[in-house]
């Protein structure tokens, strides 16, 4: 098995175009860090524009709130909404892209199950899936570290404001990379699921990123109807359960409780579901594959 | 039996005489040591102006129903007449805006332009000062103070603002009672409501801002306990700068 991953790992990391994402990322992430380092106060600005009239924020108030924690989160709620695109581009790819080639026929010649060869495809993309998002971890937090600094992190939720004192937020963060991780690679299995029914890489890659953005479009949307029936079964609803390590209890004097989770067991929920989906994603995909006559 | 009924008449009239008497002296010398609102504020007002400057460490809590902040660690810097300044050790705090009400001494600097009026004293033996401004178009509507008359102190006051709605101050006194400082302070402030468009924050329902309407035109209050003051030891202008 280790083997095989070893390969399929080999094959991914080989193509030129697996580091089009690293790219991309990279590019999203400097554009947005400069963009907030020469403009920053004005992007501040709008979030705050809705209290302005209740309180008063200094100049030294809105530059000490864009600290690196900060932009983090603004890169993230950005970014982790993107990326199923970039992780759809090799996860549809892993059996599709073979049968396009030709050599998905020659790769089951060899003495590997089908199991064992789909187990390898998905651990493999689901590596790059956790690469991925290391590399934002390193530009986002560390490079926003690095360039802004830290401080406490205020977030901005719809109808209330969370603030965090600088040492209870690193390990938020952790804990936000990790969900955020188990959230893609729910993505990365619908696509290795759809890519077991194509021949073509560009079908899965394009079908998958139809069914996240419809899925997130309902999502995002306040119809009650939608809210009851709909949205608690979409995984896209339960992909932004990582924001959820952001926001805090308080006590009765509405002060912030060091290393409180306002809803864990709603985080943990959320998690259960996305892993109900990688599991029945993947072995759909298997069990299909066992199944289906390999003609390419 | 007429002769005792005309008697205890004649002992109650006296009685009657007696008890006018002292009770008109009485007020007489009551009246005499009364005070006048114009005094009583002249009196705190000398009180206050023995201070030049202080700078204050404390913590503030900031109780707003949108906002869960921790308790931050504070220093307020004031200086003569009106200067005053609360600054977080991490320069993130939401302060209400008329925060610099917090400080009393600011209702004394002013004092001229407003018109006095007693009220009287309150249930809990205050006097109470209404401050009206003289000038229409001033922001503050009324002002009324709640004095302590025997240490000279303002113990509560409530601003009625045009445009940032009502203010209200609380404060208890200890060690700088002489000085007319507060070891706290709890300011009372009015909050609009506070909204951002989902599509925006692209929030994740863990189902906990479900009862959004309890959170709409609450109070807030900022509570601040002062540790330690350090009285007319200069404070630099330039720190009111930032």
């Amino acid at each position: 098995m280790w083997k095989l991953l070893k390969i399929e790992l080999f094959k991914i990391f080989k193509r030129p175009r697996t580091y089009i994402a690293f790219g991309a990322i990279a590019a999203i992430v400097f554009l947005f860090q400069i963009a907030l380092w020469f403009d920053g106060k004005t992007y501040i600005g709008l979030i705050l524009g809705n209290i302005d009239t209740s309180f008063d924020f200094s100049d030294q108030f809105k530059t000490r709130l864009l600290n690196g924690y900060f932009v983090c989160f603004a890169v993230l709620n950005i970014l982790l909404i993107q990326m199923p695109l970039l992780v759809a581009l090799i996860a549809g790819d892993a059996i599709a892209g073979e049968a396009n080639m030709g050599t998905l026929r020659l790769s089951l010649t060899k003495p590997v199950g089908r199991t064992q060869y789909m187990m390898g495809k998905f651990f493999a993309s689901s590596i790059y899936t956790v690469s991925l998002l290391l590399f934002l971890a390193i530009l986002a937090l560390l490079g926003s570290i690095a360039l802004f600094g830290t401080n406490d992190l205020v977030i901005f939720r719809s109808i209330s404001i969370h603030q965090m004192s600088r040492d209870d937020i690193f390990w938020r963060y952790i804990a936000a990379f990790g969900y955020a991780a188990v959230a893609l690679t729910t993505v990365a299995s619908l696509a290795f699921l759809l890519s077991v029914f194509a021949d073509n890489s560009i079908g899965p890659i394009i079908a998958t990123m139809s069914i996240v953005i419809v899925f997130t479009i309902l999502s995002e949307m306040n119809i009650p109807l939608y809210d009851r029936t709909i949205k608690p079964y979409l995984f896209t609803t339960h992909m932004v359960a990582w924001k959820g390590f952001f926001y805090v209890r308080s006590n009765e004097e509405g002060a912030t409780i060091k290393g409180s989770i306002e809803n864990l067991p709603a985080i943990l929920k959320s998690l259960s579901v996305l892993l109900i989906y990688i599991v029945l994603f993947v072995s759909s995909a298997i069990w299909i594959f066992r199944r289906k006559d390999i003609l390419s | 039996m007429i002769f005792s009924s005309t008697f205890i008449v004649f002992k109650k009239q006296r009685y009657n005489k007696y008890s006018f008497a002292t009770i008109f002296f009485l007020s007489l010398l009551l009246n005499a040591n009364a005070q006048t609102g114009e005094q009583v504020i002249q009196k705190i007002k000398m009180k206050l102006e023995k201070i030049n400057d202080y700078q204050a460490e404390g913590t503030m809590k900031t109780n707003v129903a949108f906002i869960k902040a921790p308790v931050a660690n504070v220093k307020i810097f004031y200086k003569k007449p009106d200067k005053l300044l609360i600054l977080n050790e991490t320069g993130i705090s939401f302060i209400p805006k008329g925060s610099v009400n917090i400080n009393v001494n600011n209702v004394f600097v002013h004092m001229q332009s407003f018109d006095i009026i007693d009220g009287g004293t309150d249930s809990e033996g205050l006097r109470v000062l209404k401050l009206l401004p003289k000038d229409d178009t001033a922001d503050i509507v009324l002002s009324t103070l709640y004095i302590d008359e025997k240490n000279m102190v303002v113990k509560r006051s409530k601003t009625t603002t045009k445009e940032n709605g009502t203010y209200e101050l609380e404060m208890s006194y200890g060690k700088y009672l002489e000085y007319g400082l507060p070891d706290k302070i709890i300011f009372s402030f009015n909050t609009k409501d506070y909204k951002l468009p989902k599509g925006i924050t692209l929030d994740y329902d863990d189902g906990s801002e479900k009862n959004g309407d309890t959170l709409k035109n609450k109070k807030g209050t900022v509570e601040i306990d002062y540790k330690n003051y350090v009285i007319n030891k200069g404070v630099d202008n330039k720190i009111f700068d930032r």
